[in-house]
């Protein structure tokens, strides 16, 4: 009997001048089978299914136990991460391809530093005094804890960007997991000092106000954090913010 | 005087740490890392990080603390700096706080903590189940905000290849790889902090994230720097097998009250939830009963080995035990171990809360690594490292949630430590080797990517994990260490004829893979040198033929240099500070 086969697609860019192309591969079954072992074998054996040479396949990969937030790219035409995507999960041949929100460096590898220009504008930092010994924090009741930790979970891998409609160059909206942060930041006792300035960071062109409420993005986040309640609620704040600084004028 | 200007290469916990108090104090940092630093492997580690808080009113104390460390660390780690970090402990988890670490809480809205391997006090603070992410993030908050302040500069997608060493053997710089434009650059710097994380790469498999190949440390080891106790190599007792990693099964799932077990007969087919209490074998339970399933990891994963491959008691004859926390309920579950029973149920598809995870020991952390004094400098002037990549508080067996501890302990000394010294530099002559240094890794550079070999890079790569895996893990004997050893020179050998499939000059990541090869393959003989050396059994180097550890001539760091001879690194050994504690013999299984 012939042995079990993965078959498999992989959109193929060598760099973001050239052509797409799409190569298939088809390797031996084994059990345990993730999307990114399909690359391992890939880089030891680079041949596709025609059994033409190629190149071993770029992709952003770090911990693969979906917490570094790297390898995030379309699966089956859906966002999510490659680690966690798991072979005998998927209707075959699995079509992979990059996430398309995002400039592309190579083949699966794309540029993502927009998230993290964004949570330099929204100040996403507790702004302590100093890193010196000057005593314990301040107290966290377990109810509060328990609605920051969500929050915190974010692992930056913008599959939620990925699927947001508002999310392009036209709104050059900021996304959901931007504004959780903010959300976060302000939560906290020492964070909420900058919650005003936060609050504008959201006010304007590509602010919150971009935000179609299509959820898309709590439904595809891998690490399930209540994105749209953040959304509404720091909604409500970035309006209140803007009739306080009206009024104030 | 210009500000000195730093470069610290790793935006782990260690580097992160480096960072910020070298921005606090005035300095100009250059920050490298392979990925965004937010993405780095400490976002990995899981239960926690260790202080004498004292919170539960226990009597904790950071004595208590340094004596745990040192008797875990079977008496092989420096002294003056572990006291010295467990000093420190209290403090930096306020710090922490005060970064706004989601901390785990009490009802009164304290930090909570909890139990770990190795101590019998409540002293790991932790976020959930996933503290080091939790960590990491607050210390690269911290850094964005000095890098929106123009205190620092980011090269993130860059990779460290050499450090730019004077004529005088100073450190000037370093040179590095950009992985998009694969364009070679040298930079100019005062001093440079390598915090470049693990080697678990060179194990194929291991909990380590991709990126910690131990290339790094590999590079400036073959410039000259020391490689310390590199045998000392962690295998975590509760890892979940995969095919591309072993993912990392938290201590806290056992510091929550998971239990570890095997059926009493051996290949039982009953259910698992059916088998009776009286035949289940809770081995560590019944072999350690003072310390139960919280042994240090080191007696944890022999214990493991012995069940299965010498009372053949794994599970379905397979090399597998049971971590069970499905008696524990499902709230308490979910709020203080929700990160990692998802990444149980996502990876594996069985639900930890209902039946009993299947896990078996995994390579998981080096103790060794580079040499460095107390002030964290190696043995080139200008070279300092800080975290995973030095070896100096975790001794022959590190205890869990002091990794992160000891990571952000010495990230912030090394960075007060580098500017002090770089105000007092001289002035460098010449280029300070800058020019020299670019020409040699161009041409290696040239020389791999016009190789016109057969072999292919990634497949070196597992065999040498497969050989490392084999001979220089739980159980090692001489002969098949020697064996390893020969295996990674043949693997040398193999390496000049290595082809890469990509020759591209954009994202190459088989080129920059390559490279780390080359690095692996060095450092891997410092590893399985040294433990063919160290004939006695201390922490986790254990060898069936010298059971015993043996103070008179091994309670000494190993220190390998690199001669590029044949024959390998040379070795020497150094004493061991012990001016606190003197050793005693390590017994967890009676009173100590």
């Amino acid at each position: 009997m012939a042995n079990k086969r993965v078959q498999f697609e992989i959109k193929r860019q060598a760099s973001p001048d050239a052509p797409a192309v799409w190569e298939r591969f088809n390797i031996e079954w084994r059990p345990g089978l993730n999307v990114i072992s399909l690359f391992m074998e890939i880089a030891a054996n680079p041949v596709t299914a025609d059994g033409r040479g190629t190149t071993p396949v770029a992709y952003d990969s770090c911990c693969l136990e979906e917490i570094c937030g790297s390898c995030a790219m379309r699966i089956n035409g859906k966002a999510r991460m490659a680690c966690s995507a798991l072979v005998d999960n998927l209707e075959q041949p699995i079509r992979i391809e990059p996430l398309s929100k995002f400039p592309l460096v190579r083949d699966l590898q794309i540029d993502r530093s927009v998230l993290f220009e964004n949570l330099k504008k929204v100040k996403a930092w507790i702004p302590i005094d100093g890193t010196y010994d000057l005593g314990s924090g301040p107290r966290v009741l377990p109810q509060q804890q328990e609605i920051n930790y969500p929050l915190s979970n974010c692992i930056s891998c913008t599959c939620c960007m990925e699927v947001c409609p508002q999310f392009n160059e036209e709104t050059g909206f900021v996304g959901a997991a931007t504004i959780a942060q903010v959300k976060l930041f302000n939560n906290h006792p020492t964070g909420k000092v900058l919650a005003e300035e936060r609050l504008r960071a959201l006010a304007g062109d590509g602010g919150i106000q971009e935000c179609g409420f299509a959820q898309n993005c709590v439904e595809v986040c891998p690490k399930r954090i209540p994105l749209t309640n953040a959304i509404s609620s720091v909604s409500r704040d970035v309006l209140l913010q803007k009739a306080i600084d009206l009024l104030g004028r | 005087m210009a500000a000195p200007r730093i470069i610290v290469v790793g935006g782990g916990l260690a580097g992160l740490s480096a960072v910020i108090k070298i921005a606090e104090a005035g300095g100009s940092v250059d920050l490298f890392s392979i990925v965004p630093v937010k993405r780095s492997h400490s976002v990995c580690a899981q239960g926690g990080i260790n202080a004498a808080k004292n919170l539960k009113g226990e009597g904790d104390t950071t004595w208590k603390h340094f004596d745990d460390t040192i008797y875990g660390g079977d008496f092989l780690a420096n002294q003056t700096p572990v006291k010295a970090m467990c000093e420190a402990g209290p403090a930096i988890i306020d710090l922490l706080d005060r970064m706004g670490v989601p901390f785990s809480r009490t009802p009164e809205g304290l930090l909570d903590f909890r139990r770990f391997g190795g101590t019998l006090y409540n002293r790991t603070a932790f976020a959930g189940a996933t503290t080091g992410q939790q960590l990491l993030y607050a210390l690269d908050e911290q850094v964005r905000r000095y890098e929106s302040e123009g205190k620092v500069k980011k090269y993130e997608g860059w990779e460290f290849l050499s450090a730019v060493v004077d004529s005088k053997g100073v450190a000037r710089g370093i040179t590095a790889l950009d992985l998009r434009t694969m364009e070679l650059r040298s930079f100019p710097a005062d001093a440079i902090i390598l915090a470049t994380g693990g080697i678990g790469a060179i194990f194929g498999k291991s909990t380590n994230s991709v990126v910690c190949t131990g290339s790094a440390q590999s590079a400036v080891f073959q410039q000259g720097v020391y490689y310390a106790n590199g045998e000392l190599i962690q295998v975590h007792p509760t890892t979940i097998p995969g095919e591309d990693k072993l993912r990392l099964m938290s201590e806290s799932a056992r510091g929550e009250g998971g239990r570890v077990w095997v059926p009493r007969t051996p290949g039982d087919k009953r259910p698992v939830k059916s088998i009776p209490e009286a035949e289940r074998f809770y081995f560590l339970e019944e072999w350690y009963p003072k310390y139960g399933n919280l042994v240090p990891r080191d007696i944890a994963t022999r214990a493991i080995h012995k069940v299965v491959y010498e009372e053949g008691l794994g599970i379905d004859g397979q090399p597998m035990v049971y971590l069970d926390l499905s008696h524990i309920d499902r709230a308490t579950l979910d709020r203080k171990l929700g990160g990692i029973l998802d990444i149980y149920e996502k990876f594996v598809g069985d639900d930890p809360h209902e039946v009993p995870m299947k896990i078996f020991p995994g390579m998981h952390y080096t103790m060794g690594g580079i040499w460095v004094d107390f002030d964290q400098m190696t043995n080139i002037p200008g070279i300092f490292a800080a975290g995973e990549c030095e070896y100096q508080y975790h001794g022959a067996n590190r205890l869990g949630a002091n990794s992160l501890l000891s990571c952000i302990y010495a990230g912030f000394i090394s960075g007060p430590n580098a500017m002090n010294y770089a105000r007092s530099l001289p002035a460098q002559e010449g280029d300070g080797g800058h020019a020299q240094e670019l020409v040699r890794q161009g041409a290696i550079n040239t020389s791999l990517l016009n190789n016109n070999g057969t072999e292919n890079p990634f497949k070196l790569w597992r065999e040498l994990g497969q050989t490392m895996t084999e001979h220089a893990t739980v159980i090692r004997y001489n002969k098949g260490l020697k064996q390893a050893d020969e295996k990674i020179v043949e693997l040398i050998d193999r390496y000049k004829n290595v082809n890469l499939s990509d020759r591209s000059q954009w994202a190459n990541t088989s080129f920059a893979f390559a490279r780390q090869l080359r690095n692996m393959l060095e450092l891997s003989r410092a590893i399985v040198q040294g433990a063919i050396l160290r004939d006695e059994s201390r922490g986790a180097h254990y060898k069936p033929d010298f059971p015993e550890r043996n103070d008179e001539k091994f309670l000494k760091t190993t220190k390998a240099s690199f001669t590029g001879s044949a024959e390998g690194p040379r070795f020497e050994w150094e004493e061991v500070d012990t001016q606190f504690i003197k050793p005693r013999p390590r017994r967890y299984d009676v009173a100590s």
